[in-house]
């Protein structure tokens, strides 16, 4: 039997924390960290001594002052006479347009452009490569601001539909102009509308919610819901006797039969654009800086989302192809089933990136007189209160929560199509 | 987070970098240039000539600044600034004074801390319609497409218009003069608006000026003038006298062509304190006693300088109007030089 002793137990000495490898690391990190929040703090007692110099301290009054100014494109009810910060609300609403129209567009040009790259037809394939080099080589801001100068060049001015001779005219029985202000198209109406509902009363953040809206939405998500158990119901039959019945009748009755219903009940109706006075009056607006900047956008992020999509489906090795028509699948369900649900692991990620990207490009608006977030916050009211360091923090937030809240939405997503493992 | 505080700082830091900084002369006279804030090209007022030289009317106040301070007009390091961009570019230092048709106001003069060193121009708002629409009031305007530079005056004074009207119209803010004047062109926009002398300045450049009608109503005041920042009240001083030195300069009769001459020594006891040839006016704010002189030998006097860029016998042609001498039914006044 040996007689263990224990082992002399170290005295610490200071030394110790540079020479000894057990505590250096952990020496330098915290060394690091104290200069990196001396500057911070220099920086930030800096910013506040000069912004004291000016006398101009920070303060968020002038949210709640009247911003003075109109906005064209306005999604809410809003004049001249609302708050700073409701013309930055309707600002931001209007970033969110142009990013949600444009990752919708985006994904759909560039998913399209990447599986026809890999087309075997040369000329299809060729044009495809010309498109995305051309378009990914050239800065975003260009293309916006040549997109806004053909929209404005090519097209007729208002004043060119009138008289009896008109150069120009009206497409589509008269229901839709295309003019170099924008473009003019027939929006619906309700002569049986339910109103809207009014939120937040008489605040800043004030909206109404268009109960059609939500009731036509209502409805097609229970007839989607509906459709989906006849899906079921058929599984089930199909998994049991092997025959699968005949169902699509059903669910697109139970979609289009109760929607129809409900618009009948609305009595909707098309109100068509007119000329009146000096623009086309009725009808639903379409700006050319909106057109403009979403083109833009959606045209140069499509070309990157293109390639990502041509790596996914390349990434797939082809014997999975292979092996599934082996087992006699056809070409579509080999996609659908083999092919896509593996891609999209391998695509969901750079796409998350490139959303963001598009987002944040938005804030190029200005570059066409579109009033998003960056023109009315950052742009007039800075301009017009001077409140360059409460406005230019205020966007940086702002941009920063959709960007967060668009990765955070695309991880889900991701989650659930990724490998999983078990 | 972190990360956004930290740009957030370098931001607001360059913002104030040189608000701090007092002696704004002493800058200038180390660095031998003058930093002067202008428009990025509103002919007439300050645009790049043929030879890519500055000129214009408002670029002509920071060239007698410079000759005044320096004793070298052409010592000027010209920034074009936009409408939105400009008073940051103030504020911040990267400028030593904006003479760039900005309106005096009061929330700019007290809130946006900047010193309103006088007026060079008194101006007002105005309309600008192809004669084609058949307009002849902006009372006729309910429901036009207006093209407006963002981050001016003259954008709040428009909501104000129709809103007190009770007229609607389409606002399409633009960044600058040429971007406004090629939707206005297009007929992207039916109506220019900005400075009555802007709308004139821009349509000399158009291919067929007598197209276009500027119409009769002015909405507001705009006194356009050159402004400093708040806090170097010495460099403050010297932009408004030399301003005050060309008008006066006018006044007195002081023009390029006879300055020398009045060198040296008239019976006006005036024109010598101006000169520097009796007094020491020059030496009370750090300069030179001829610093006027300087200031005048550049362009001439106000009334020179205004007839060379935007006088009735330019493209622009614009009548002096409110901007002629007080005892000529302007209300151009420059104080005494005592």
């Amino acid at each position: 039997m040996t007689a263990l002793t224990d082992p002399q137990k170290e005295s610490f000495r200071l030394s110790m924390l540079l020479n000894d490898s057990r505590y250096r690391s952990i020496t330098i990190q915290i060394v690091t960290l104290i200069a990196f929040l001396t500057l911070i703090g220099w920086l930030l007692n800096n910013t506040a001594q000069n912004l004291a110099d000016l006398g101009k301290e920070p303060s968020f009054r002038f949210l709640t002052q009247p911003s003075g100014y109109d906005i064209n494109q306005r999604l809410l009810e809003y004049t001249s006479q609302d708050t700073n910060l409701r013309a930055a609300f309707l600002g931001l609403l209007n970033t969110l347009i142009v990013a949600i129209m444009g990752c919708i567009a985006a994904t759909v040009v560039g998913v399209i452009v990447g599986v026809l790259r890999l087309s075997n037809n040369w000329i299809v394939a060729r044009l495809m490569t010309f498109y995305v080099e051309i378009f990914r080589n050239v800065p975003v801001l260009l293309w916006i601001v040549f997109t806004m100068a053909i929209l404005i060049e090519s097209l007729p001015a208002p004043n060119k539909f009138r008289g009896d001779t008109p150069e120009a005219s009206m497409l589509l029985g008269d229901s839709v102009a295309l003019t170099n202000r924008g473009f003019y198209v027939p929006e619906p109406l309700f002569s049986r509308s339910l109103g809207d509902l009014d939120v937040l009363g008489d605040a800043s953040l004030r909206f109404g919610i268009s109960l059609d809206l939500v009731a036509i939405v209502a409805t097609l998500l229970a007839g989607v819901l509906l459709a989906g158990l006849f899906a079921k119901r058929a599984n089930r039959i199909q998994a049991a006797t092997g025959v699968r019945p005949k169902t699509w009748h059903w669910r697109l009755g139970v979609i289009v039969l109760p929607t129809a219903a409900l618009l009948a009940y609305l009595g909707l109706h098309w109100g068509h654009p007119e000329l009146r006075g000096f623009n086309f009056q009725g009808g639903t607006y379409m700006r050319n800086s909106l057109i403009a900047l979403w083109l833009a956008l959606s045209l140069y992020t499509a070309a990157f989302i293109a390639e990502i999509v041509r790596a996914g489906i390349l990434a797939i090795s082809k014997g999975q192809t292979e092996a599934a028509a082996a087992l006699g699948l056809r070409s579509r369900r080999i996609m659908s089933l083999v092919v896509l649900p593996q891609a999209l692991r391998v695509i969901v990620p750079p796409l998350i990136s490139q959303y963001l990207n598009l987002t944040k490009n938005s804030s190029l608006a200005i570059a066409v007189g579109y009033m998003d977030i960056t023109g009315t916050l950052m742009g007039i009211t800075l301009n017009q209160t001077g409140r360059e360091l409460e406005t230019v923090l205020m966007t940086m937030l702002i941009y920063l929560t959709i960007s967060l809240v668009i990765s955070g939405a695309m991880n889900i997503y991701n989650n659930s199509v990724k490998l999983q493992e078990r | 987070m972190k990360r956004t505080v930290i740009l957030g700082a370098l931001t607001a830091a360059g913002f104030a970098a040189g608000a701090a900084s007092a002696a704004t002369l002493d800058d200038v006279k180390a660095r031998g240039t003058l930093n002067c804030g202008v428009a990025t090209g509103v002919p007439g007022f300050a645009a790049p000539d043929s030879s890519g030289e500055w000129a214009g009317f408002d670029v002509a106040v920071c060239r007698a600044v410079a000759a005044a301070t320096l004793g070298d007009p052409s010592a000027v390091e010209f920034v074009p600034t936009t409408g939105k961009t400009r008073f940051t570019a103030l504020a911040s230092g990267e400028v030593d004074m904006l003479a760039r048709n900005t309106t005096w106001t009061f929330s700019r003069d007290v809130d946006l801390k900047f010193e309103f060193v006088g007026v060079n121009y008194y101006d007002g708002q105005g309309f600008m319609v192809p004669k084609e629409l058949g307009v002849s009031s902006a009372k006729e305007l309910d429901g036009a497409t207006v093209c407006i530079q963002t981050g001016t005056t003259t954008e709040l004074n428009l909501a104000d218009y129709f809103r007190v009207n009770g007229m609607s119209y389409e606002p399409v803010p633009i960044e600058t003069n040429a971007e406004a004047q090629q939707q206005y062109l297009a007929g992207a926009c039916d109506v220019y608006t900005t400075d009555a002398s802007g709308l004139a300045a821009t349509r000399a450049t158009f291919e067929v000026p007598t197209d276009h009608a500027i119409l009769p109503e002015i909405i507001s005041k705009e006194p356009l003038g050159p402004l400093v920042r708040h806090g170097d009240n010495e460099w403050g001083d010297i932009v408004r006298w030399t301003l005050n030195a060309l008008i006066a300069a006018e006044e007195y009769g002081v023009t390029s062509a006879n300055i020398d001459e009045m060198l040296g020594g008239t019976d006006n006891p005036e024109i010598n304190r101006l000169l520097g040839t009796e007094g020491n006016l020059g030496e009370m704010f750090g300069l030179e006693s001829d610093w006027a002189v300087h200031a005048i030998k550049v362009g001439g006097n106000y009334g020179e300088i205004f007839a060379r860029h935007i006088g009735e016998d330019t493209p622009i042609g614009l009548a002096r109007g409110l901007n002629a001498q007080y005892r000529d039914g302007g209300i151009l006044y420059a104080p005494p030089f005592r």
